[in-house]
């Protein structure tokens, strides 16, 4: 990871040391928690210092998680694509998403700093269960919050999360989804922070989590480049990947930010429609604000208050995205598109029909994104795609979608 | 000398910690946030904060969690804030609102505070806001004569805390705990410690709130501070209450009660 972390040349390093992606990032938090933030960017920092951290985690992600993930092409999607389809394998993790590289990390970081209790929020519960999965690993008390919606459309894996030792608290304010079981784990550390480490599952929240985060999952790109350069002896034409928060997003584009020729796309749940109101397209339809501690793009009325969101996928259900995806739209160096509820199901059908990988629904939304921009590259385009997750946790969601008979739309 | 300080040097030549008491407008109505909030004052609160009602109120806990959320299911807007402060104020109590950063961002900030000062509000306490990320707020209150209030708590460093108390004006918000708004039993430990702590920084008057919910707590917090701020506790009152009116009997009921508390042990 050390290695990897460190940016090539003609990439200037983001965030400056208070946090900060151009205008977006920073922290905008009580000040009961500026204390932990502070200990954890100075534990963070000097982590990433210490070869014993770098090599210990490298052991875990190789010796544990399955690291590094394949590189798999997708021959008969790509027919369906118009274009050459790479997928970048997180669905092969333990615990079957890219949620655990992050885990991992911020477990060792809790440890470190002699805490014994770690909190987390959840929205498809992917984050849930690697973070109940790090914590019987170290032998950390965990608690989880969920929003009461999801743990009914997420059932699995609350019961995963049970199995494994952790305590799903089922939040019931608000939208009782991700928003809301985030401002509960807020709730929670800031009374219980000297013991507790609050382990945010994407790039979003105050500094240093966008960044640490972020750093956790660069390894993603930084296998993936490498990989697509051997398998194919060139750099893809495009990258896509879902953006709820955006933390596979992040970690899928960073090691290509200065691979200027490397379209950098991040697929949006679009829902019902952009044009609706019911979805959760945050960079493509929201607006510059505070939220959970940082400025990023966000979903809110013209007052500020926070939209209600709606998406299929319960990991994408959330109003806000991580500071780095902000800037890295204002700058242009990233686009973002919106993906319906129906693109996004269409794609996760042919995937599974096609490929024989039943994706999770918000990997759905960026191989919908893979189907748009195939024609457009034409058939000697390369489009690497971060398949994120895997959708057994999705299985009840899709079935109820697809409906017998007419699951093919083939 | 700001509306705010004048306040607690009043209260001190009184003898007495001044009494905050904290009402989210809009609940239990637009008019009944008002009349809550002159109910404090002629109980005797010497100072009130006006919550700006927010989708998400991360350290606020259950009590005012419900109040805000019914505030804005029935569609409080900004401008009804700015019109519950000019209603306050005109009784003749200063008035700050208190607010999540997100909805001022929007709003923008040089045009909240013109329009606070204009409705004769007297600043702005902001719980989800540091020194850090304050500097166009900081502008815009020198501007327009507003107090900044920040909060330190128990976890700050002294380092934050001469800091923070190096840019607030009016007072110093002492979190008397680690943790969320809401009535506790027992007044927290880490109170009159953080309060010594700050005083080492600044001349401005130190109010101790989260937590503080009776007399007793008051007249112990009035042993070692200048303030006490109470707001779960009145916005119980008013979550109690059968009715509107009978709920704003009872917060001057409880403002009274307090303020003879903050008034002990002095």
């Amino acid at each position: 990871m050390t290695s990897a972390a460190a940016p090539r040349a003609g990439h200037e390093p983001v965030p400056d040391p208070t946090g900060h992606f151009g205008r977006f990032g920073g922290r905008f938090a009580p000040e009961a928690l500026m204390a932990a933030l502070d200990e954890l960017a100075g534990a963070y920092a000097q982590a990433q210092a210490d070869p014993s951290f770098t090599e210990e985690l490298a052991a875990l992600l190789r010796g544990y998680a399955g690291r590094p993930t394949l590189l798999t092409r997708a021959t008969r999607f790509s027919e369906r694509a118009g274009c050459q389809v790479l997928l970048k394998r997180e669905d092969l993790t333990h615990t079957g998403s890219h949620k655990i590289n992050n885990v991992l990390g911020q477990a060792l970081l809790t440890r470190r700093m002699g805490k014994t209790r770690v909190i987390a929020e959840t929205g498809a519960g992917q984050h849930g269960v690697a973070t109940a999965t790090a914590c019987a690993l170290f032998g950390l008390e965990c608690v989880v919050y969920m929003g009461e919606e999801d743990t009914r459309r997420q059932a699995l894996n609350v019961a995963r999360m049970r199995m494994l030792g952790a305590e799903v608290v089922a939040v019931t304010a608000g939208s009782r989804t991700l928003k809301d079981a985030m401002n509960e784990a807020f709730r929670d550390w800031v009374a219980t922070v000297e013991t507790t480490h609050y382990c945010i599952g994407s790039v979003g929240g105050p500094h240093p989590f966008p960044m640490m985060v972020r750093d956790f999952q660069r390894v993603i790109g930084v296998e993936a480049r490498r990989q697509v350069l051997e398998m194919t002896g060139r750099l893809p034409d495009a990258v896509v990947a879902c953006v709820g928060g955006g933390s596979n997003a992040i970690g899928i584009f960073h090691e290509f930010l200065p691979d200027s020729s490397v379209r950098l796309v991040g697929c949006e749940a679009g829902g019902e429609g952009v044009e609706t109101g019911r979805h959760a397209a945050t960079l493509v339809a929201g607006s510059a604000g505070v939220i959970h501690g940082m400025r990023t793009y966000l979903l809110q009325d013209s007052e500020g208050q926070t939209l209600t969101t709606h998406s299929i996928s319960a990991g994408l259900d959330y109003p806000g995205v991580g500071p780095e995806h902000s800037w890295l739209k204002e700058t242009g160096r990233a686009s973002y598109r919106a993906i319906t509820d129906e693109q996004a199901m269409a794609a996760f059908s042919v995937l599974c029909r096609t490929e024989g990988i039943i994706p999770a629904l918000e990997s759905a939304h960026a191989l919908a994104g893979a189907l748009q921009l195939g024609p457009e590259l034409g058939p000697d385009g390369l489009i690497l795609v971060n398949l994120s997750g895997r959708g057994d946790k999705d299985v009840a969601t899709a079935s109820a979608w697809l409906q017998p008979g007419t699951g093919g739309r083939e | 000398m700001t509306a705010v300080s004048r306040a607690f040097e009043q209260a001190s030549a009184r003898n007495r910690a001044a009494l905050v008491g904290y009402v989210p407008a809009g609940f239990p109505s637009v008019a009944g946030a008002i009349a809550a909030a002159q109910a404090m004052a002629s109980g005797g609160a010497d100072i009130i904060e006006i919550g700006l009602p927010y989708s998400d109120p991360l350290i606020d806990g259950p009590v005012i969690q419900e109040a805000v959320h019914r505030a804005l299911t029935a569609g409080t807007h900004v401008r009804d804030v700015l019109a519950t402060v000019t209603a306050v104020a005109a009784t003749g109590v200063p008035v700050l609102v208190m607010t999540y950063w997100n909805p001022v961002d929007q709003y923008g900030v040089a045009a909240f505070a013109r329009d606070l000062a204009a409705a004769g509000g007297s600043g702005m306490i902001t719980p989800d806001l540091t020194p850090e990320e304050a500097g166009p707020w900081l502008e815009a209150a020198a501007v327009h004569s507003l107090d900044p209030v920040f909060l330190v708590a128990p976890s700050s460093t002294d380092e934050r805390i001469a800091r923070i108390a190096k840019v607030c004006g009016g007072f110093v918000y002492a979190a008397s705990l680690m943790g969320i708004t809401g009535a506790r039993g027992k007044l927290s430990d880490a109170a009159a410690g953080l309060v010594a702590r700050v005083r080492a920084h600044t001349a401005l008057p130190v109010a101790v709130g989260l937590g503080v919910s009776t007399p007793a707590q008051a007249a112990q917090v009035a042993g070692f501070a200048d303030g006490v701020i109470v707001g779960s506790a009145f916005v119980q009152r008013l979550l109690s209450a059968a009715d509107e009116q009978s709920g704003i009997i009872a917060v001057r009921d409880l403002a009274a009660e307090l303020a003879q508390g903050a008034g002990q042990d002095r």
